[in-house]
């Protein structure tokens, strides 16, 4: 179309889009580049972990010198290409689109889970038109169980075709299609098979409107009540990049958050389901003693200090910490256990591999703990049998690792740092100290590559119960392992001094999508 | 010969020549005829000089799009990769029905051209696609083929010329859009016949991601007799008026007209000479009332516009339509305007693939209203939401389906707006909806 | 009438499935397999067999296609749905196509298919006669304009079909 320019920067191609100067690598889409002039392409079909499909037809953008617009998502960028979003010409194109992608809509936001995340109402909003001139009967087609947690209302498809493209080719599991043409067209599945595979629910956060809907959130709330909070995805030691959504301080919903280097866009089922667990009633909500009669509610002062008086007194000491743990509680704990020359093991539950296999590199990993590679580098071991060798005189700090610990041998003392009170931890607790689950602290979680990524808190935590660093860190101080500070942000600077494999990193350098720690020889996951 | 009819004397049949001549149809006949001989040449040629010899014919692709043959083969390179010809014969263009003719007279026509279309541009493989309704041209020319690996004409020494030529006959399954070259590569590859965007154009990245020409099969049987007779001789057939329109073109006429049928005329014949003399005028007692002249995707012309009109790509431009595919609709003064345009208007919003927003939503709303109107039931603003929406569905898709739904509604509009608006009940504003529950059943 | 009574013989769709592509017939699909570099360009003449084998394309037939073209069951019903000749449900012994496409139309074509619907006792477009001898329906453009009304019985193609020859036509029909 336009004879070839030279470059004004070397190995980069330059333009302007809505009057910017816009330089990004050659091969750049127009919507990506516009993203870094922080200008909005409005789109639907285009999504940048998808192949480009070019079929919502949304994208079309004026550039000068080309004959009719074009869509943005399969135009690369050219030397020199002077690009208009809004010109008269675009905007009237995208509400022409609208009008159409409006006509068989219900209209029915009112009953619709996406209201307030729909790209159709926020775009129809902003840009389409104000009345209706469709006077004709609308399609109707009736809803479909997709299988999984996957609803499909066909009447507010628009047929962008992401779903059957992250199942042809992310998932590999082509078990939707496009069936029919023209406007009786529908997205269709095969009688018999389902989206079953380990990450499908990814298509109801892909859906760009609210045709695809999850069967577990239906009805559960709306966008607008929603507070989010960055976070990682606690239930494989894969580390994706999830939202934790709650209402009234409830966590309703897991989605994944975009990291590149861990998950793309993606989240697995198992973890995006994993989340009831957060929401327990039956918490340890206040520090309990014992007492003749049993536990009882005490004082945090008193409690510390009774922790630390049996940890001083006991002959031999042995850490059981969850590798769902921060780094920052882990390494306080590591500190305890190094201070009395203690045992620090772990446990690790295990289950089935789930890769997705247009992906490099993510998988819902057989080890079903976000901090596995943390709690190695802490100095905790992994065994099968926590308690073995435990006798008279011995003393057991279970950190929140309630799961792990089996019957509990005679003469054993135990101090609990956790988040629930089991049976056994009811009937052989000394003292047991209540801390907060991750999504009621902040912290930071090493994944199984190395990488170490923040997540903060999501809701308060119930009663007296305080974040896990600080309860380790006070304990810590209390028997004399090193004097800490109260904050998490403080604990991982002073653990980023000590630790090597942390060096350099602070809360602000990790950000929200993580940095690589240098993992010493040996430490994998 | 001719078929239906003999041969108009002011008719050039060069590869209608032997329709309705059933002897034509076997190897032995067609070689009777000197057929095979050109593709016999042709094996011997570097590809470079038959691209050139085309290309200095000024062949152009008697699909519709008219772009230059010999330019579309020259941008197939010696580069090593596998390259594939399709062969378009998926005809389906309401109102198109010559390739049909050429497939069932003169299979082997179509056979010969396709193997020197394939030696052409570096292929050994070529598919001929065939539209599924067409079961007896698919018979004829599948039959063809085998004729021709039995005599060594196709297979890995075609002719003896030590060159591996394959020709496989795929057959379609129902869809119009599979006429659309990326659409059709999609099909031919098992897929739903979706066309694809551009770039990557057929040439780099085609059929099963190889370099890749579709050529019309009237092109290629076309360019067999440029390559016969050479380039001077291929230019001497048509008007030299026009050097940019050459040679032959077959034009299928049909719907009220007194001779439908196939006729091969020299680029640049007069639209007048041909509509009332060849095609014999409309029906007795009636007269023409529009006339589309390059299939039903193309603007819709008045008579008068037709007897000035010329024939070939530039004349019907000129006239204010297209020459397309050649397939001429007659609408005589009996016809419906409105119901015309509507069921033309079905037809698009039946076969739109379903992809882009615009074609898919605006072909069946358009059809929507254009049949509420024609019952009866429309309104003034009707008209301008039409034309609104077919401005909407105009150049904004991936292929020109929508464009072709919009054309004839946008030129009927303009030019038999009155019967438009005799249909629309006086000061109508509201309109009657039809009842939800029967919309819903 | 149910559907099941209205297959044609031999075509019980509550029967065992029984596969199509074995001897004779998996022998044609493997020559066929040669001729494209991918065995999903074999999808379309392979439905095309089944449907000339059993009348028209079950979901049993469209999942025992994609097993032997190693695709999904998805898949192939999203390219069977596409194509407007893959019966999917099975249909009169004389499937019978009327174009009334424009150029048909403006020649009478609709007084055509009114004339089937009637002769033949379907009654209703895509409705197969209660002797399962027939189905009609309306279809786009057949590409035979020039000689209206062109109908399609089954795989034959009658050119010129008008309302007076309609009996006659369907006379000659078993």
């Amino acid at each position: 179309m336009t004879a070839p320019v030279a470059p004004a920067n070397p190995g980069m191609v330059t333009l302007t889009i809505e009057g910017r100067e816009v330089i990004v690598p050659p091969g750049t889409n127009l919507i990506e580049a516009a993203k870094t002039a922080g200008v909005l392409i409005p789109h639907y079909c285009y999504h940048p972990s998808l192949p480009v499909a070019g079929v919502c037809r949304m994208c079309l953008v004026e550039v000068e010198k080309f004959p009719k617009l074009t869509p943005a998502c399969a135009t690369s960028v050219g030397e020199g290409q002077v690009v208009h979003v809004h010109s008269e010409k675009a905007r009237d194109a995208r509400k022409g689109v609208l009008e159409f992608l409006l006509i068989n809509h219900p209209l029915d936001c009112p009953i619709c889970d996406q209201a307030g995340e729909c790209e159709l109402q926020d775009y129809t909003f902003a840009e389409g038109r104000k009345d209706s001139r469709y006077m004709e009967p609308k399609r109707f087609n009736p809803m479909e169980d997709f299988g999984g947690d996957v609803l499909y209302v066909p009447n507010r498809c628009i047929l962008c075709t992401r779903c059957v493209r992250f199942m042809d080719v992310v998932a590999r599991d082509p078990v939707l299609n496009v069936s029919e043409r023209g406007d009786r067209a529908y997205i269709g599945k095969f009688e018999g098979s389902d989206l079953t595979h380990a990450w499908a629910a990814n298509v109801v956060d892909l859906c760009p409107v609210g045709a695809l809907l999850s069967k577990d959130f239906l009805n559960k709330a709306r966008a607008w009540e929603l507070d989010r909070a960055a976070s990682v995805c606690p239930s494989c030691s894969q580390g994706c990049n999830v939202m934790l959504e709650t209402r009234d301080n409830v966590v309703v919903r897991i989605r994944p958050r975009p990291n590149a280097a861990v998950n793309q866009h993606f989240a697995c089922d198992v973890g995006r389901m994993n989340y009831r667990w957060i929401n327990r009633r039956d918490r340890l909500e206040y520090p309990q003693l014992r007492t003749a009669q049993g536990l009882a509610t005490a004082s945090w002062s008193d409690a510390i200090n009774a922790a630390a008086s049996a940890i001083s007194a006991a002959a031999r000491v042995t850490v059981l910490a969850s590798p769902a743990l921060s780094n920052e509680t882990l390494f306080l704990l590591g500190r305890i256990a190094a201070h009395v020359n203690a045992t620090a093991v772990m446990t690790v539950e295990r289950g089935a591999e789930a890769p997705l296999p247009g992906v490099k590199d993510l998988s819902l990993r057989a080890e079903r703990a976000p901090n596995h590679t943390g709690a190695e580098l802490f100095g905790f071991t992994e065994v099968i049998s926590p308690l073995a060798g435990l006798g008279a005189n011995d003393l057991l700090i279970v950190a929140d690792a309630a799961g792990a610990v089996g019957a509990i041998p005679d003469g054993v003392r135990v101090v609990v740092i956790g988040t629930v009170l089991d049976e056994t931890l009811r009937a052989t607790a000394v003292v047991a100290l209540p801390i907060a689950n991750f999504a009621e602290e902040d912290g930071t979680f090493t994944n199984l590559r190395g990488r170490v990524q923040r997540f903060q808190q999501a809701k308060a935590p119930p009663a007296q119960v305080r974040p896990s660093y600080r309860v380790v860190g006070e304990l810590a101080t209390t028997i004399g392992a090193g004097s800490y500070p109260a904050l998490a942000s403080d604990i991982f600077a002073s653990m980023a001094s000590s630790v090597p494999a942390f060096a350099g990193m602070t809360y602000r350098s990790l950000g929200l999508q993580g940095t690589m720690a240098a993992l010493p020889a040996g430490v994998t996951a | 010969m001719g078929y239906p009819h003999p041969s108009h004397p002011r008719e050039t049949p060069v590869i209608s020549k032997y329709f309705g001549d059933p002897e034509a149809r076997t190897l032995a006949g067609w070689q009777k005829r000197g057929g095979y001989e050109t593709l016999k040449m042709a094996l011997s040629m570097d590809p470079v000089d038959v691209q050139n010899i085309v290309k200095e014919s000024g062949l152009r692709g008697r699909g519709g799009a008219g772009f230059p043959t010999g330019v579309k083969w020259s941008f197939m390179k010696p580069d090593g990769k596998t390259h594939y010809l399709t062969i378009n014969a998926d005809e389906s263009e309401p109102g198109t029905f010559k390739d049909r003719e050429i497939m069932r007279w003169t299979p082997h026509q179509l056979v010969e051209g396709t193997a020197i279309g394939a030696h052409a541009i570096y292929a050994e493989t070529a598919y001929i696609y065939i539209r599924g309704e067409y079961t007896e041209p698919i018979a004829r020319v599948q039959e063809a083929v085998k004729e021709a690996y039995a005599a060594g004409i196709l297979g890995a020494n075609a002719m003896g010329s030590g060159k591996r030529v394959d020709v496989h006959v795929h057959k379609g399954a129902g869809a119009y859009i599979c006429g659309e070259e990326t659409a059709l590569m999609n099909s031919l590859e098992g897929r739903r016949g979706n066309p694809r965007i551009k770039p990557p154009f057929p040439a780099v990245a085609g059929l099963f991601a190889q370099p890749t020409t579709i050529n019309n099969v009237e092109t290629v049987c076309a360019a067999t007799h440029v390559l016969k007779n050479g380039a001077d001789w291929y230019k001497s057939l048509s008007s030299p008026t026009n050097p940019k329109s050459t040679g032959t073109k077959l034009f299928s006429v049909c719907g009220n007209v007194a001779r439908p049928g196939n006729y091969e005329v020299g680029m640049g014949f007069s639209m007048k000479e041909f509509l009332w003399d060849l095609c014999g005028g409309p029906p007795v007692g009636r007269t023409f009332k529009a006339i589309i002249p390059g299939g039903s995707s193309v603007p819709i012309l008045t008579p008068e516009e037709c007897e000035v009109a010329v024939m070939d790509y530039e004349g019907i431009q000129a006239a204010g339509s297209l020459l397309g595919s050649g397939g001429v609709i007659c609408f005589d003064d009996t016809q419906c305007m409105v119901r015309q345009i509507a069921r033309l208007a079905r037809f698009y919003a039946h076969e739109s693939c379903a992809q882009c927003t615009q074609c898919r939503e605006g072909t069946a709303w358009t059809t929507k209203i254009l049949e509420r109107i024609r019952d009866g039931q429309g309104t003034m603003k009707d008209l301008d939401t039409l034309l609104e929406i077919a401005d909407n569905m105009t150049g904004k898709t991936i292929c020109v389906l929508s464009d072709s739904c919009a054309t004839p509604v946008v030129s009927g509009l303009k030019k038999f707006r009155h019967e438009f608006e005799a249909k629309i009940p006086k000061n109508r504003s509201q309109v009657m909806i039809p009842s939800l529950t029967a919309a819903v059943a | 009438m149910s559907l099941h009574a209205m297959a044609p013989e031999g075509h019980d769709d509550h029967a065992p499935y029984a596969p199509v592509f074995v001897g004779a017939r998996r022998t044609e699909l493997d020559e066929l397999l040669t001729r494209y570099p991918t065995k999903m360009a074999a999808l379309l003449p392979a439905l095309w067999m089944l449907q000339e084998d059993r009348g028209w394309v079950s979901e049993d037939g469209m999942a025992e296609v994609a097993q032997v073209l190693d695709l999904t069951p998805a898949y192939v019903k999203g390219v069977v749905t596409f194509y407007t000749m893959y019966h999917q449900h099975p249909v009169g012994r004389h499937f019978v196509q009327v174009c009334t496409t424009t150029p048909c139309n403006v020649c009478g074509a609709e007084d055509v298919v009114n004339t089937f619907l009637k002769e033949t006792k379907c009654g209703e477009l895509g409705v197969t006669s209660a002797d399962g001898r027939f189905t009609v329906v309306e279809v786009e453009c057949l590409g035979a304009c020039g000689f209206a009304t062109p109908v399609m019985v089954n795989e034959a193609l009658v050119e010129c079909v008008s309302v007076d020859s309609v009996k006659d036509l369907l006379a000659g029909l078993d």
